[in-house]
């Protein structure tokens, strides 16, 4: 099983904004007992499609050296439900970025529809485990490149992101 | 350069947005931890809003010296030393440490920071 909750992204500007696409999809399993003849995306799934839109954000800042994980939600609102054949079109805007953590402010739209809107704290993992991986036994680099991060990703200045070197040796032939 | 009632004000809105407390919790005298509810990743939410409201920076370690609390050479049998406490005054110079001195367990030293110690930082910082 992997927990993507989102499928691609769309736009990345380092330690700026972030935009990336969840698309929802019948033959996704749980959408038929949540609810029997009604699917209905789970809330709790759309937050953490807009808390891994806002700490991929996060950890590239730190070129996904640092570890980032969700810490609280202070604010979390939600519009309308998300149902099967909607994309949703997370966004997420960086407020502040330190040793301890990081703040972001978080949407989802269908189209122009304002779907979900969050405010997301995340706290960087502390010293003592940050030498182990958060995802022990997978390929880091992969992942990040079937979310289209290299491919989009910016820095400020419009020049292309650089693809960590820490994590080239972790590259499939 | 704000007054003491204008710091109180954005301090206690922070405050009140970071920990979901009534205006009317926020008292000087109210201990963060124990009257307040604040959790150790309220501090980081708390962080960043006195930031953003103040525009300053306040750099980890600053407002709550986790160094010296988990320094050997200042704490022994879990309680500050009076090295430890020396420290921890030219440290924290906005803090009132008097009661947290009569006992000075390292376990209690979250629980005694209390509004007006918070006040009194922001203001040593605009």
């Amino acid at each position: 099983m992997r927990w993507f909750w989102i499928d691609r992204f769309t736009e990345l500007v380092s330690g700026e904004t972030a935009t990336a696409i969840k698309t929802i999809s019948l033959s996704e399993e749980h959408l038929h007992d949540h609810f029997s003849g009604i699917p209905t995306m789970p809330n709790s799934l759309i937050l953490e499609g807009m808390a891994q839109t806002a700490g991929m954000l996060v950890s590239q800042y730190n070129a996904f050296k640092e570890r980032v994980i969700l810490a609280k939600v202070p604010r979390l609102v939600f519009h309308c439900r998300g149902v099967p054949g909607d994309t949703l079109t997370y966004h997420a805007q960086l407020e502040a970025i330190e040793e301890s953590g990081a703040r972001a402010i978080t949407t989802s739209h269908i189209g122009d529809r304002l779907q979900a809107e969050a405010e997301i704290l995340f706290a960087h993992i502390d010293r003592e485990t940050a030498h182990r991986p958060l995802f022990a036994g997978e390929d880091f680099g992969d992942l990040l490149r079937s979310l289209r991060i290299f491919e989009v990703g910016r820095n400020p200045d419009g020049s292309k992101l650089s693809y960590p070197e820490h994590l080239l040796s972790q590259a499939s032939p | 350069m704000p007054s003491k009632e204008e710091v109180f004000e954005k301090v206690r809105e922070a405050l009140v947005d970071a920990l979901g407390v009534d205006d009317d919790e926020v008292t000087p005298k109210a201990t963060l931890v124990g009257d307040l509810g604040a959790e150790s990743i309220d501090f980081l939410d708390i962080v960043f809003r006195l930031e953003k409201s103040f525009d300053i920076k306040i750099p980890r370690g600053e407002l709550f010296p986790e160094d010296i609390l988990t320094n050997t050479d200042y704490v022994t049998d879990g309680k500050i030393n009076a090295e430890g406490l020396t420290e921890l005054k030219k440290r924290m110079p906005f803090a009132d440490l008097s009661k947290f001195e009569e006992n000075p367990v390292v376990q209690e030293f979250a629980t005694s920071l209390t509004v007006q110690d918070m006040c009194n930082y922001v203001e040593s910082k605009v």
